[in-house]
């Protein structure tokens, strides 16, 4: 008996190399050519992959260039190196595990690097960085809030890093009167709601929408564009902006939903190549975004990839490879200066990625505030509304309801 | 969007399309697309049935089983054959693309084969000894599949540096998907000619292993009355384990058909909603019955696809659950509704 179960494991375990030998059979025609271009058979090496997403240019929201003002010099938030204050904590919250941790990640190390430049220069004042993973997902968000309110030591926060919850956890802030300023998180609604807590870092999606909605119509000339977007508050809202700044560009045809976690786009990728569109935008994070672009390559889709900032990062050009390759990325974020990114590297042993920077500044922002006396949260609060300096990535200044004065959105290629 | 509609179904409703054309014009590329996606919830979804046939158990921690195996094939290619991931296609030609396959997959299922004894082994038999009612066999079926979810997760990427974590593993492709001919204007690729006949075939050999040979008809005793199989001399907790074995030897080969058409798909949650729907497929075909496990799975992998066309790709698994509900309304053991010990050959 055993030794016939032992048969018949070995039985339905090598059924796969004779599926493979008949399937084979079945294709070696068509694909014969694909073997000569191949080089000789064996132990090749894998196909280089030197691609690497690299600024464009910077845009308005007609999405016409803009030059930025590189002469004004970022605040560093070392001081002068003699400030004292009582131990405080700052919070930083947002995914650090989880699919979506890397932009999570991102910005807790750029406020880790603001407070660990100040509080090496500054041995009389030490401020304590506590983050605080919520995974990305409202729930848990929802969950932690009250643990950062509830700790008095904390008394400012830079965080939650996406919009969805963000708006599940802006009240709490809010009724706490702690700052939470945004490093990353551009749902447009966010600052409509009456909090009088928040700070965003950086350009919303009403700005980023209709910026690369209307560079790819004004500045590439596109006539047919597929937005399809991940069913998030982020994506959903993004690909509002941009559906409302296209209009008729913006193929109703193909104005598709999918959902966050879906890895397999076939539906969509069929309607898209039923349309054949000068450029597909979509409208989420990196997680779907590789998957989408190469079943739409493998597909023979020649258009523009065009995606936003949930998309722009490192991990999307390593999992896409080569289907990557000239995708165009929107995203509020500035890129690293060298000096920041030397900084950035020589720490976490890797370089800086999308948020860093404005974690950093924001990160400074609160040095800052600490420094000049403001180590209440009321205090901490009013400086950071007061506020007007340059940081690695812009100028930041506050209007009341917690967006920048000055909005502009870098368009980024992988090449 | 929240100014356009009064309350929140409204806006739901206002979601929902209802493009009969978009069904139409692409309907050979959804059915094409749909069976190959068919096959890999079939192969899974013997798992659940088989063991739910033998032990009444459903066995949620099969989708963390068929996992293990993308990992074990991620393994073999990258540690073993000596591939970079790069993200980039391979294309060494067919005769070598099927051996490496091969090798893979040889070596996926053995990774989920053992990875499913072992379960059986640590999670299962300790409690079965001591007459564990099933509900607790069911909780520690879904704790199972937290461990092994968070172990890939957390542990695994500090015993073997570049694996497992919060990302997906950096994709080593194989083949690039080309297309090799036309069915009614819908194109097929040799990724899924590759997964539909591996599907075919695993499945056949399955079907012949349950109905065919000695240890087939003992499955089928214990399944149908456990205590009179084991007066006729069948040894239960044998029994038990090969089937197991088979559930994660199929899980193993699916895993690898998966990650052909997903190459981004290795990650540690990757199996969790895979897993799901594939249950749901032996459910609607008839848990415990093997082939209504196989039709189940490709009937689900076709309808998801014809729904997501009809009402918007993000329904597909509404679809997909709202189906299995009406089948089950209908015929409330599911299709083919049998048991696995009275299916007969």
């Amino acid at each position: 008996m055993r030794g016939r179960a032992t048969r018949n494991a070995i039985a339905v375990g090598s059924a796969a190399l004779v599926v493979f030998g008949m399937a084979g059979c079945s294709q070696k025609a068509p694909s014969s050519d694909s073997s000569k271009s191949s080089t000789s058979a064996g132990e090749t090496t894998a196909p280089p992959t030197d691609l690497k997403i690299v600024a464009q240019v910077q845009i308005d929201q007609n999405g016409a260039e803009v030059k930025s003002d590189a002469t004004v010099a970022p605040v560093d938030p070392a001081g002068d190196g003699t400030a004292t204050c009582a131990p405080v904590k700052i919070a930083m919250a947002g995914a650090l595990n989880g699919p979506d941790a890397a932009l999570g990640i991102n910005i807790k190390n750029g406020v880790q690097l603001a407070l660990d430049k100040h509080n090496a220069a500054n041995p009389g004042c030490q401020i304590e960085l506590k983050a605080f993973d919520t995974e990305g997902d409202p729930q848990k968000a929802t969950a932690i809030a009250p643990q950062i309110v509830d700790d008095a030591s904390i008394i400012g926060l830079v965080g939650p890093a996406f919009s969805g919850e963000t708006k599940a956890t802006g009240g709490v802030f809010d009724q706490a009167g702690l700052v939470a300023a945004t490093a990353s998180a551009t749902n447009v609604t966010l600052s409509e709601q009456g909090w009088k807590t928040f700070l965003r870092g950086l350009a919303n999606d009403g700005v980023q929408g209709p910026s690369v909605a209307n560079y790819l119509k004004n500045a590439l000339g596109d006539k047919k564009i597929c937005v399809v977007d991940d069913s998030t508050d982020y994506g959903t809202g993004l690909a509002k902006a941009v559906r409302d700044t296209l209009g008729p560009v913006a193929d109703e045809a193909c104005n598709i939903s999918v959902k966050k976690g879906d890895k397999d786009f076939s539906a969509a990728v069929t309607q898209v190549k039923g349309q054949s569109p000068d450029s597909v935008f979509y409208s989420g994070y990196y997680a779907e975004a590789a998957p989408f672009v190469q079943q739409l390559r493998d597909a023979g889709f020649t258009g523009k990839f065009v995606s936003a900032d949930g998309t722009k990062d490192e991990e999307f050009v390593k999992q896409a490879g080569e289907s990557s390759k000239d995708a165009l990325l929107s995203c509020p974020c500035g890129p690293a200066s060298p000096e920041f990114t030397a900084e950035y590297s020589a720490k976490f042993n890797q370089a800086p990625g999308t948020y860093s920077t404005e974690g950093y500044d924001l990160g400074t922002i609160m040095a800052k505030g600490i420094d000049s006396g403001a180590v209440t949260r009321e205090a901490l609060l009013a400086f950071a509304k007061a506020y007007d300096g340059q940081g690695v990535a812009r100028k930041y200044q506050w209007t009341d309801t917690g967006e920048l004065t000055t909005t502009l959105i870098w368009i980024y290629k992988v090449q | 969007m929240i100014h356009e509609c009064v309350g929140q179904f409204a806006c739901l409703a206002g979601d929902i399309g209802f493009n009969v054309d978009n069904l139409r014009t692409g309907f050979w590329q959804l059915t094409i697309d749909g069976l190959a996606w068919g096959a890999i919830y079939a192969l899974v979804a013997v798992g659940y049935t088989l063991v739910f046939g033998v032990l009444r158990l459903i066995n949620f921690a099969h989708s963390e089983i068929f996992m293990l195996g993308m990992f074990g094939a991620y393994f073999c290619l990258d540690m073993i054959l000596g591939f970079n991931p790069s993200g980039n296609a391979y294309n060494r030609g067919v005769g070598l693309t099927i051996l490496y396959l091969g090798i893979a997959m040889v070596f996926a299922m053995a990774v989920s084969g053992l990875a499913a004894v072992g379960l059986e082994f640590i999670a299962y038999r300790p409690l079965r000894r001591r007459n564990a009612r099933s509900l607790t066999f069911l909780i520690t079926a879904i704790g199972m599949s937290f461990v092994l979810q968070e172990f890939v997760h957390f542990v695994l990427p500090k015993i073997l540096k570049g694996y497992g974590g919060s990302n997906a593993q950096q994709p080593i492709i194989l083949v690039q998907p080309k297309t090799q001919f036309h069915i009614f204007g819908a194109t097929v690729s040799n990724i899924t000619l590759v997964i539909v006949a591996a599907a075919l075939v695993l499945a056949l050999l399955t079907d012949s292993a349950i109905n065919r040979t000695k240890f087939g008809r003992g499955i089928r005793a214990v399944a149908q009355d456990a205590t009179t199989a084991t007066l006729m001399g069948v040894s239960r907790e044998r029994i038990i384990v090969t089937t197991f074995l088979i559930g994660g030897l199929l899980a193993g080969a699916a895993a690898v058909l998966y990650t052909l058409r997903v190459p981004q798909g290795i990650i540690y949650s990757g199996g969790f909603l895979l897993g799901i729907k594939a249950f749901s497929a032996a459910v609607l075909g008839g848990i415990g019955n093997l082939r209504g496990a196989l039709l189940g799975g490709l009937l689900l992998g076709i309808m998801e696809n014809y729904g997501q066309a009809l009402f918007g790709t993000q329904w597909r698994d509404v679809v997909a659950f709202v189906l299995l509900v009406l089948v089950l309304l209908v015929r409330p053991t599911g299709i083919l509704g049998e048991s696995l010990g009275k299916a007969r050959a």
